[in-house]
């Protein structure tokens, strides 16, 4: 009895999770122009029009090469800091990793609007390459987390057995860590990743006069009226993300990775 | 390798590249944010460095006053409810089988990082006139004909919530699933009901947790920016809101930025209370 209201009561929240997400999809195979649900009629179109119009296509690129080239200067920053403070005892360097942490912990609308002040004085207000470096530090953080967990997760007897035998830091750290913590790396890449993808108000803020990116794009097409496309694009964009964390579990250990493990093991 | 303290420059150089990033990039901006808030602003938009609270000064009027209470309100009411539904939820959760508990997290960690554009947008969808739940409902034969529900404080309400229910089973995840079950096993063996073992041991023994969960989303609500937009009516904007639009849409850097120095604050000292909480659920 009480095992089938368990199941009742994860369903239903299973279904309103999902429901937004359902509507949308459900609109975005209509035939005509205009948002019905149920759908009237069956078209794949408008999926075709997210890859077949320009504007569309060119925020989709810009999403994804921002996307990836800020998740890997995030990594960038968070693998040397991460390691420097697993490989020697600096308690000072711990400052830099909450650094690290606060712009996720604030409301973004503080970041964005930091990152407005700092690119307008210098300057740089629009340039393209501006919101990478901004999201950088935006979400320099996921890899941070990940990192710490990976290094910590690391067996320092390897590492002792390694450097016994005469391997020097960096041998060790090509040999024996970087194999070990290579899943953390991937994940707080991916979870970089996926979070600048959807990310809006520091894009927004920092480059929304210059650069389309897709949440800017959709935000943009909003105030002219919704049609089937925006719903065929939020639909492509919550596979994707789906997918980089199906992987994520596929590949890693997820559970783990958002802190289930117990104390002592 | 003996883990010592770094002595050397070569030894200190790994960090040299992380440590100049951060400050460049999050402390100089920060700081710049500060400066810009005691600015003073000059017609066209633009504003000279100074140092007035003409800016701080607004704060004290009532129409930033009934913003600043809505916004506390609402991220105050989105708190409770995520935590109210997501605490039980997480703690269903963390006793599923590993496979089912992956696939939650999946599904979870996919909304949690939908754009809020993207939710704004499904959720409008969803109660608009003509996609909307209301023709479910005139389907069922429960209303006479399909309307609009948003946008409306319900709207709004319950687009937060969505938005702030995977981040709040996340925040609780670790602490319920390091949770002893053999403390629920005593009071079961000792013949209380399931429901009577949630509320008279597991509630109490997580209560430090759930304070620090219940600050961790009001903060989180506080962010955002978009969904008071999309579903919600002029008078539903929050500090965010008016943030973003002063900064945009009026030029208005020095306020905005004085709206957000005083944001940080808030935020930092609900931060602190929460790792405050936090500390004493591990002493305890």
């Amino acid at each position: 009895m009480a095992r089938k209201l368990n199941a009742v009561v994860a369903g239903l929240i299973a279904l309103v999770l999902s429901a937004p997400i359902l509507v949308v999809a459900g609109v975005s195979v209509n035939a005509k122009r205009s948002l019905d649900f149920p759908p009237n009629g069956f078209s794949l179109a408008w999926y075709a029009e997210v890859f077949t119009d320009a504007g569309w296509r060119g925020a989709l690129v810009a999403s994804l090469v921002v996307a990836a080239a800020s998740a890997a200067l995030a990594v960038a920053i968070a693998f040397p800091l991460a390691w420097f403070i697993w490989r020697w005892r600096a308690p000072w360097a711990r400052a830099f990793e909450m650094l690290g942490m606060t712009p996720f912990i604030l409301p973004p609308v503080i970041t964005a609007l930091g990152f407005l002040s700092f690119w307008t004085t210098f300057d740089q207000y629009g340039a393209p390459w501006t919101v990478v470096v901004s999201h950088a530090v935006f979400f320099v953080t996921l890899p941070l987390v990940t990192l710490s967990m990976g290094f910590a997760a690391v067996d320092r007897s390897y590492v002792e057995a390694a450097s016994t035998m005469g391997a020097d830091d960096r041998t060790v750290l090509r040999t024996v860590v970087m194999p070990l913590v290579r899943p953390y790396v991937i994940s707080g890449f991916a979870f970089a990743f996926v979070l600048s993808l959807n990310e809006y108000i520091v894009a927004y803020m920092v480059v929304g006069f210059t650069l389309e990116t897709l949440p800017i794009k959709i935000f943009n097409a909003l105030r002219y009226g919704y049609t089937p496309t925006m719903a065929a694009v939020t639909v492509l964009f919550v596979l994707l993300t789906g997918l980089v964390f199906g992987l994520i579990a596929r590949f890693g250990d997820l559970p783990r990775l958002l802190g289930a493990w117990a104390r002592h093991d | 390798m003996i883990r010592r303290a770094p002595r050397s420059l070569a030894e200190h150089a790994p960090i040299l590249f992380p440590a100049l990033m951060l400050v460049v990039f999050f402390v100089i901006p920060f700081s710049l944010m500060i400066a810009v808030s005691v600015a003073r602003r000059v017609p066209g938009g633009f504003y000279e460095p100074d140092l007035v609270f003409a800016n701080y000064e607004r704060f004290l009027t009532a129409f930033f006053g009934g913003v600043l209470a809505f916004s506390l309100e609402l991220a105050g009411l989105v708190a409770v409810l995520a935590v109210g539904i997501g605490f039980p939820f997480t703690y269903r959760l963390a006793r599923l089988p590993r496979a089912a508990q992956v696939r939650w997290l999946v599904f979870l960690l996919s909304i949690l990082s939908l754009s809020e554009v993207i939710i704004g947008f499904a959720w409008s969808t969803l109660l608009s006139r003509t996609a909307g739940i209301t023709n479910l409902f005139v389907a069922l034969g429960l209303m006479a004909e399909p309307q609009s529900l948003t946008p409306s404080f319900g709207a709004l309400l319950a687009g937060m919530v969505y938005q702030a229910f995977p981040y709040t089973v996340l925040v609780l995840y670790p602490a319920l699933a390091r949770f002893d079950p053999s403390l629920v096993e005593a009071a079961r063996t000792l013949g209380s009901s399931p429901l009577r073992a949630f509320f008279t041991v597991v509630v109490p023994a997580l209560r430090s947790t759930i304070a620090a969960t219940l600050i961790m989303a009001f903060v989180f609500a506080l962010g955002s920016y978009l969904l008071p937009q999309l579903l919600g009516r002029p008078q539903h904007w929050t500090l965010s809101v008016l943030i973003t639009d002063q900064a945009i849409y009026q030029s208005n850097m020095p306020f905005a930025a004085a709206m957000a120095v005083f944001l940080v604050l808030v935020s930092l000292a609900l931060v602190a209370l929460a790792l405050l909480a936090g500390r004493r659920r591990e002493e305890a």
